[in-house]
């Protein structure tokens, strides 16, 4: 491969700009990742091309796009895995600022409503905690926040439920599973994260840039957790399936 | 565009520049202390480059080496620092770091534990005894994740996708600064009694950095323009262990927690080199030492097919691995194609720390012009001519909750002072002059030139003729960069933010050659081939201070501490 084509979603919805796609070559290197053709055009050919970055280390998750039309983060994304032809898009679920940048300022809402970690008054500083117990949660804290989960999702896509979605899910599985801390979330996740519209279709997971099992680990552990005290009729039927198997 | 812009004035007690673990551990303090806080960052909240540090934060708790304690960690950072550090910084530092740790695990950080349950401490480079809580090797993300979380919490206001481009100065007092929202596309102003920077550093002056975008040392040349002085600009650091193949991660961190950890050194004879180069500390002496060793390997002609050395770790075995190297592994695996498990990684010196940055008072974090405060990478007197691995995140929450602290004070006791409309319509004329350009120069080439000269010339061995080249070089570039601008407006415009942070790299690169052209020796990190000696007579510090155009360089004798606060390690042991 000597060249790679790239098409690139534009727009500015609020400046009026509607939605184009301009096509740029950008000479190909051996290990480029989607984000270094992105810079290279931005370099070379549009300094005003937007885009969202901030590590290119896979750290910050900042640089999440669709990538021929997979959720993607474009650092951790290698050209040779796509061919010469990459279509290059901003997440669908959130509303575009300009160009592959989308506001995603919902999430810090959403963050803010989630109880924060509260030691509870038994723990005496410093803790003295177990390994197992840091490796239990170890899985959830490593979320890079790159909203790759909550693009997929389709009850976040559809906005019109409550729904807080799979990132938010993973925030409140680590700190439930932080053994200094004593509320319990699940309530809250559901009367007001709305977890009952979530059908564990796993498409969530499937993305996840840091291979946490969302649905598997957080999600159904966090249904299976409330069904006694609300009514959700999958959280119902993982149980019995579940029980079934024992 | 004619007529006035329109600008949004804010109204705060204080504004913190920078939400990496400095700006939001200052932010809690300053929150908490029921004092108005604004927080701006250019990124998204939770992104900083903060976010990338791996190996871990250092502080004497003594929970795996019983034996350690300040006085050590004292001693350690003091040594490592060749005489440089400012010694009542270190002290403070050394005392302080244990606290503030097992504060940020009372916020709800996780750090891996020891077998009776507390928090674990790993080895890592010149540290006498093993010193570093961590959590695998994303101890940054643990940090930035808990700070955010405090932060969002408080009634702290965070704005973010925000560049600050001014600090607003009224008869040598801060005013406030002016900027505006990426994300918006709109100016503001701020109002502040008192303002940190905590903006982090210039990793991206060099072409071969593990830094993120972010670090242009903006808050560096923006307090300089507003009167601050510039202490050890010439004192880089250069990691020992950065990527090199594929050309498009060269430079991205192999974190010192591999060397931590067991790993070692070989060229490409399989020889382990750190045996001759540092016979006891081997591949944990102190950075400076390895990353030379690394670099006169490769020089020599004894180094990899892509120009680095190789890292072994693969001796430890996968379950090892996986649990203590999590991100190295995905690291090598995703752009490298490498299995670290079973293969060798390949590794070269990368640009990684600024030791230099805004001259502090030790005690409150306080510049010289008055509510001025500075704290984090962009502050300097702690780590001197080196700084240890595991050492900047511990400054981070000590130094981030001083200057939250003493800001909050100083705001407490003083009024806002004017702002001058002249000013702002200055600088809105000077952000507005990068788009209304006809025939505007592309800035990027012009940053690519710097950074790829500055790799080149002012690395980690320096000689007189290379750095007044790059001087030279510098100064054509300041010459060009007048002509520099590109089209659009101010929302998400990444060539308007390039145009911006090309001034102050500029900035920042002048002084750091000027620095490192003046001192005729080699200490710490900053090698000269011509002056290999570590001289007497430069036990001082650089301070470079503006002077209308130009600047002025004056030289400060840096102070012994006490006798006895340096202990002798091997007694100690
Ligand atoms: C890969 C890597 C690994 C590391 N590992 C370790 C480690 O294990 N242990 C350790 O101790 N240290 C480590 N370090 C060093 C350490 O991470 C940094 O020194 C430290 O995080 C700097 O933090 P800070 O708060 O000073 O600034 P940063 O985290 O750099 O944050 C700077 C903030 O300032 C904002 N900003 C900058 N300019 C402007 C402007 N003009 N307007 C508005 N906002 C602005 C940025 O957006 C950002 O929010 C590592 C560094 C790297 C790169
Ligand atoms: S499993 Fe639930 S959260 Fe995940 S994508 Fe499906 S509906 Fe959304
Ligand atoms: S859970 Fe995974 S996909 Fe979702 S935000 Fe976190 S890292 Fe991204
Ligand atoms: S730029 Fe940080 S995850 Fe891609």
């Amino acid at each position: 491969m000597e060249k790679v084509k790239l098409s690139i979603q534009r727009s500015e919805p609020s400046a009026g700009v509607p939605v184009r796609y301009d096509q740029f070559e950008v000479p190909y290197e051996e290990g480029m990742v989607v984000l270094d053709a992105v810079h290279y055009v931005e370099n070379n050919s549009d300094p005003t091309l937007a885009v969202r970055w901030n590590c290119k280390a896979a750290r910050c998750g900042s640089c999440s796009a669709e990538i021929n039309g997979k959720p993607r983060l474009m650092c951790k994304t290698r050209v040779d895995d796509l061919g010469e032809n990459i279509k290059i898009e901003p997440m669908r679920a959130y509303p575009v600022v300009k160009d592959l940048v989308t506001d995603v300022s919902h999430n810090y809402e959403i963050a803010k409503k989630i109880p924060p970690f509260t030691p509870s008054p038994e723990m005496h500083s410093p803790y003295t905690i177990q390994q197992i117990d840091i490796t239990r949660s170890k899985e959830f804290r490593t979320c890079i926040e790159c909203f790759l989960c909550q693009d997929v999702c389709h009850v976040v896509r559809e906005h019109h439920s409550d729904y807080y979605g799979p990132k938010h899910v993973v925030k409140i599985a680590a700190l439930d599973l932080h053994p200094a801390d004593c509320i319990d979330r699940s309530e809250v996740l559901y009367k007001q994260g709305g977890l009952g519209f979530c059908d564990i279709t796993k498409c969530c997971q499937e993305v996840c840039p840091e291979e946490i099992k969302i649905t598997d680990n957080a999600i159904i552990p966090e249904k299976e957790r409330i069904v006694d005290h609300v009514y959700d009729p999958i959280g119902l039927l993982v149980k019995a399936v579940k029980r079934r198997k024992w | 565009m004619s007529g006035k812009t329109d600008y949004s004035v804010v109204n705060t007690d204080l504004l913190i520049i920078g939400a990496g673990g400095a700006g939001l551990r200052a932010a809690i303090e300053s929150a908490e202390a029921g004092i108005k806080t604004t927080i701006v960052s250019k990124s998204l909240l939770g992104k900083a480059h903060t976010v990338m540090a791996e190996g871990g934060m250092a502080a004497a708790i003594g929970n795996v080496d019983s034996q350690d304690n300040w006085k050590v960690h004292f001693t350690d950072t003091y040594d490592e620092g060749v005489k440089l550090s400012n010694w009542k910084t270190v002290e403070i530092f050394a005392k302080e770091a244990p606290e503030r740790v097992l504060e940020l695990e009372r916020y709800g950080a996780m750090f891996d534990r020891t077998p009776d349950g507390k928090i674990n401490q790993r080895a890592f480079g010149a540290h006498s005894y093993r010193r570093l809580a961590h959590v695998g090797d994303k101890t940054g993300l643990e940090m930035i994740r808990t700070l955010q979380d405090k932060v969002i919490h408080t009634d702290a206001k965070v704005m973010d996708e925000f560049v600050i481009t001014k600090i607003l100065v009224n008869n040598g007092r801060i005013s406030g600064a002016f900027g505006f929202s990426i994300r918006e596309g709109k100016f503001y102003v701020f109002r502040s009694k008192a303002v940190i920077i905590a903006s982090g550093g210039v990793g991206r002056l060099f072409k071969v950095t593990s830094n993120s975008w972010e670090s242009t040392g903006d808050g560096l040349a923006m307090a300089f323009r507003a009167g601050a002085s510039l202490m050890d600009m010439e004192m880089v650091q250069f990691h020992p262990t950065g990527m090199v193949w594929p050309p498009s991660v060269r430079g991205i961190l192999v974190t010192e927690g591999v060397r931590g950890e067991g790993g070692i050194l070989l060229n490409n004879k399989g020889e382990r080199f750190m045996l001759k180069y540092s016979p006891v500390k081997k591949e944990l002496d102190a950075r400076d030492v390895v990353a030379r060793s690394n670099y006169k390997e490769i020089v020599e002609g004894r180094g990899t097919e892509h120009g680095g050395v190789y890292l072994d770790i693969s001796h430890k075995g996968a379950k090892f691995i996986l649990e203590k190297l999590p991100s190295m592994y995905m690291q090598y695996k995703e752009f490298a194609g490498i299995d670290i498990t079973k293969e060798k990684m390949e590794v070269a010196p990368t640009t990684h720390y600024h030791m230099g940055g805004i001259r502090v008072n030790p005690e409150t974090t306080m510049t010289n012009v008055e509510g001025l405060f500075a704290a984090g990478e962009a502050a300097c007197g702690l780590h001197g001519a080196n700084r240890l691995g595991g050492n900047s995140l511990s400054d981070l929450l000590v130094f981030g909750r001083r200057a939250g602290k003493f800001a909050a004070e100083y705001s407490k006791q003083n009024s806002v002072e004017p702002i001058d409309d002249k000013e702002i319509e200055d600088e809105i004329s000077r952000v507005m002059g990068f788009l209304n350009k006809k025939n505007p120069e592309n800035p990027y080439p012009i940053i690519n030139e710097l950074r790829e000269s500055m790799s080149k010339r002012v690395g980690i061995i320096r000689n007189g003729k290379d750095l007044q080249d790059e001087l030279g070089t510098i100064r054509d570039l300041k010459e060009k960069a007048k002509a520099v601008g590109v089209t659009g407006g101010l929302r998400f415009n990444p060539g308007l933010m390039a145009c911006l942070e090309l001034q102050n790299m500029l900035s920042n690169a002048e002084l750091l050659v000027t620095g490192a052209n003046e001192r005729k020796e080699s200490r710490g990190a900053h090698t000269r081939s011509d002056f290999p000696e570590t001289k007497d007579e430069w036990k001082k510090n650089i301070v470079f201070t503006s002077s209308g155009d130009t600047f002025e360089m004056t030289f400060s004798p840096s102070e012994e501490p006490p006798e006895g606060m340096i202990v002798n390690i091997q007694k100690a042991r």
